[in-house]
């Protein structure tokens, strides 16, 4: 499929595919770009914002965060083992990798689930924040309007990418990557430290600002 | 790449083959072309006899019999927000970008297929996965949207008035949409970057491939920035946030109903160009091809769409002059918007310097393409009155400004992409589309167009706000009920004569004259290939030696052309 170069490539010697990647990667950045200006704009007209901390869990989901930011360090070992031909290793920490992914959404879901359930200390906190209710919801004003709409866009990429992961373990098993031929590995590894790297700007403005 | 077994399925439904797709993309189109329009007549019936039955012959009678064949304000709103959805996303984008940028842009530049066959045959699926969100909307009890094609929260909110979930299906079906485009933009961008043929240089591509292009990099930068408003607002209607909710409306301090109007500007000017500059492209080459003569300041014009992409990224804010922002920001938004017909002349003037002593051959695509630079001139012009702080807060939201848009979009989009239909059929199907047809068809649709958007914009001077379900309720609007009722019959005279240009299509596909390589003595790469083309178009990959209109070349004897792929002579 590879046509001969044209003339003139400012790209170098980058994969078609990688190229792919990075366009979607730039797109994909434009969104949560929309998404986080957005919210800052929105906070930027509120009276009273609640304080880093008050309603969520920061040192839970800063475990999750190194937790993420471990699977972007198996990411690179897996494309390290391919790049030395090691196929087992490939498979090894992919599979880590996709299960530090499970993880996170795991922790990820029991914290929506904490607050939707609600409880009397989570009202408490609520009140003292100036919100109302006894429950965390989308509809609790628009701090959690900005909550939910940014960390459900970025779980929704940590759940694409869980998925990318499974797709690419089955050939990954039947030995379809080599020493020279690792290209969707890498391309893979690009989206995923993508949204490693996103995490931590979410975390940074959503948890900690 | 080329496979010879393939079944009916993956040779005409999933096929990966970029010209099977292109035309899948064009069908969707055409489909959708004729329910908007069909749209836009039943619209123009309440304008010219208010609350009067619509006749059997409009309503076929089947729709709005509950109401004794009237049709009421709720219905009202849905004809305008469904006709102008329907045929920017999924009229005119289909055909121009899905269409004619998937069967050119690798025959232009002399690939096999697109960078990535797959991911092109899933942007058309999710497309249609789109279309399909979009029509199911009409099976709800309450009918689909009608907030406008705009959808201003808080009329698309939840609260805000109008009852049903069309809006919540318009909404999923543009994210869905969205991401069909981005989809789409990504195989574009690349495969122009990626699969040039040797010797195919930017500055050798021909304008529609540079219109096609610039187009692409709009998108992939713009619908990413909608998709995160529209989710936004699908949250709004779903799990009850408010981020475009305030005052009464919301539960506590509310949001902000601004912020989506910026975030929908931001991309919807752009979309503007987006669905132009294919046309742009396509005219600069379709006028240099017929007039015999090399595109006048090529180089020019390729730059001068470029600067346009730029600049339209900064000019959202001439949507939002009557929003209350202050006038310094206005007047920043006036200069910047005013500062784009500058490169626009410019280019404008390079067409009419390419005909300017050529030998004009009046073929059916070029007619259509004269056709494009009237109304463009119109449509850019009377621009001009909208982008003025001062007379715009006057013309707002009037039939004026539906006319100009109308000029930009609807006239020079469809007469652009009748240009284009009609220059690639011999391509496409390998037959000539009948010629004396397309002749009624051009000249019927011409005059029928200009009456009903120039009279449009009449309206709007005297006051005639867009939208109105009923302007005789209005004392002074009453006078203006004549001319409305004469652009309501030129609009179904238009609409009429559409029917010949569909009969043309199929009927030339099967019984059209056979055609030969080159009708149109085009130099550009796809003209070198004999119809049916293969899975994988060149069997040899090209090689180009020239800019894509060296036409008249003063070294050439016998022809007045030769194909990019091969030297001119004395020159090599
Ligand atoms: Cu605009």
């Amino acid at each position: 499929m590879q046509q001969a170069a044209a003339i003139s490539d400012p790209f170098g010697k980058a994969t078609t595919g990688k190229l792919g990647m990075w366009l979607f990667i730039l797109m994909d950045g434009l969104s949560f770009g929309g998404l986080l200006i957005g919210g800052a704009a929105l906070r930027a007209g509120m009276d009273s914002w609640p304080e880093p901390g008050q309603i969520l869990n920061i040192s839970l989901t800063a475990f999750n965060t190194f937790l993420l930011i471990c699977t972007s360090f198996t990411m690179v070992m897996a494309l390290n083992s391919i790049q030395k031909g090691d196929q087992k290793g490939l498979v090894k920490f992919l599979t880590f990798t996709m299960s530090g992914g499970i993880f996170f959404l795991g922790i990820q879901i029991w914290e929506y689930v904490h607050f939707i359930a609600g409880s009397e200390e989570l009202m408490h906190n609520l009140v003292l924040a100036g919100l109302e209710g006894s429950k965390f919801l989308p509809s609790t004003g628009i701090y959690g309007a900005v909550f939910y709409a940014i960390t459900g866009f970025h779980g929704l990429h940590v759940l694409s990418g869980v998925i990318y992961i499974a797709a690419m373990l089955v050939p990954a098993k039947q030995g379809a990557f080599s020493a020279t031929n690792y290209d969707r590995i890498e391309i893979l590894g690009l989206f995923w430290h993508f949204v490693d790297l996103i995490w931590i700007l979410v975390f940074t403005v959503i948890y900690l600002i | 790449m080329s496979t010879n077994n393939e079944s009916f399925l993956t040779k005409y439904i999933f096929s990966t083959d970029h010209k099977v797709i292109g035309k899948q993309f064009i069908w969707l189109g055409i489909f959708f072309l004729f329910f908007g329009g069909y749209l836009s007549l039943l619209m123009r019936w309440q304008l010219a006899y208010p609350e009067q039955a619509v006749p059997w012959w409009l309503s076929w009678g089947i729709f709005f019999k509950d109401a004794g064949g009237i049709i009421d304000p709720d219905t009202y709103n849905q004809l305008f927000t469904m006709h102008g959805t329907i045929m920017i996303f999924w009229a005119v984008t289909p055909i121009l970008i899905g269409g004619f940028g998937n069967f050119v842009i690798p025959l232009q530049i002399g690939a096999p297929d697109m960078a990535f066959p797959r991911l092109n045959m899933i942007s058309f699926w999710t497309w249609f996965l789109s279309s399909v969100v979009l029509l199911a909307s009409y099976l709800l009890p309450q009918g689909p949207a009608a907030a406008g094609w705009t959808s201003y929260p808080p009329l698309s909110s939840p609260m805000g008035g109008i009852p049903g979930e069309g809006q919540t299906l318009w909404t999923l079906a543009l994210v869905l949409m969205g991401t069909g485009t981005i989809m789409g933009a990504i195989n574009y961008i690349i495969t122009v970057v990626r699969l040039r043929a040797p010797g195919m240089t930017y500055f050798r591509m021909p304008l529609t491939v540079w219109g096609l292009w610039l187009t692409s990099i709009m998108n992939a930068v713009f619908v990413p920035v909608i998709a995160a408003g529209l989710i936004l607002l699908l949250l709004d209607r779903v799990l009850g946030t408010e981020f475009f909710v305030a005052g009464g409306l919301a539960s506590g301090p509310g949001g902000d109903p601004l912020l989506y109007q910026h975030v929908f500007w931001i991309f919807g000017h752009p979309e503007v160009y987006i669905l132009i500059l294919p046309v742009w492209g396509i005219v600069s080459d379709l006028l240099a091809v017929f007039a015999r003569k090399p595109a006048f300041g090529y180089k020019v014009t390729a730059i001068c769409m470029s600067t346009i992409c730029v600049l339209s990224s900064i000019v959202w804010g001439h949507h939002m002059y009557t929003t209350g922002m202050s006038p310094l920001l206005g007047k920043a938004f006036m200069f910047l918007t005013l500062l784009i017909s500058i490169p626009s002349s410019i280019f404008f003037l390079n067409w009419l310097a390419t005909l300017w002593k050529g030998n004009l051959h009046f073929e059916p695509p070029m007619i259509y393409t004269m056709g494009v630079v009237w109304v463009f001139a119109i449509g850019g012009l009377t621009g001009l009155y909208n982008a003025t702080v001062t007379s715009d807060i006057y013309l707002h939201d009037t039939m004026f400004v539906v006319g100009h848009f109308h000029f930009t979009l609807a006239a020079t989009l469809v007469l652009g992409l009748f240009a284009a239909i009609h220059y690639w059929f011999p391509k496409m199907f390998g037959r000539e589309i009948n010629r004396t047809m397309a002749n009624i068809h051009f000249w019927v649709t011409f005059v029928s167009m200009n009456f009903v958007f120039f009279n449009m914009m009449v309206l709007g001077y005297a006051g005639h706000h867009r939208r109105l379900y009923n302007p005789m309720e209005f004392d002074f609007l009453k006078p203006l009920l004549g001319l409305n009722e004469w652009i309501t019959w030129f609009a179904i005279i238009n609409g009429v004569i559409q029917l010949l240009f569909i009969f043309n299509f199929v009927w030339s596909m099967f019984k059209g004259k056979v055609a030969v390589r080159n009708p149109w003595g085009a130099s550009t790469l796809e003209w070198t290939l004999d119809a049916p083309l293969p899975h994988g178009n060149f069997a040899q990959t090209p090689t180009v030696y020239s800019r894509p209109h060296e036409y008249s070349h003063p070294s050439l004897t016998d022809t007045d052309w030769v194909p990019q792929s091969e030297p001119i002579p004395g020159t090599a």
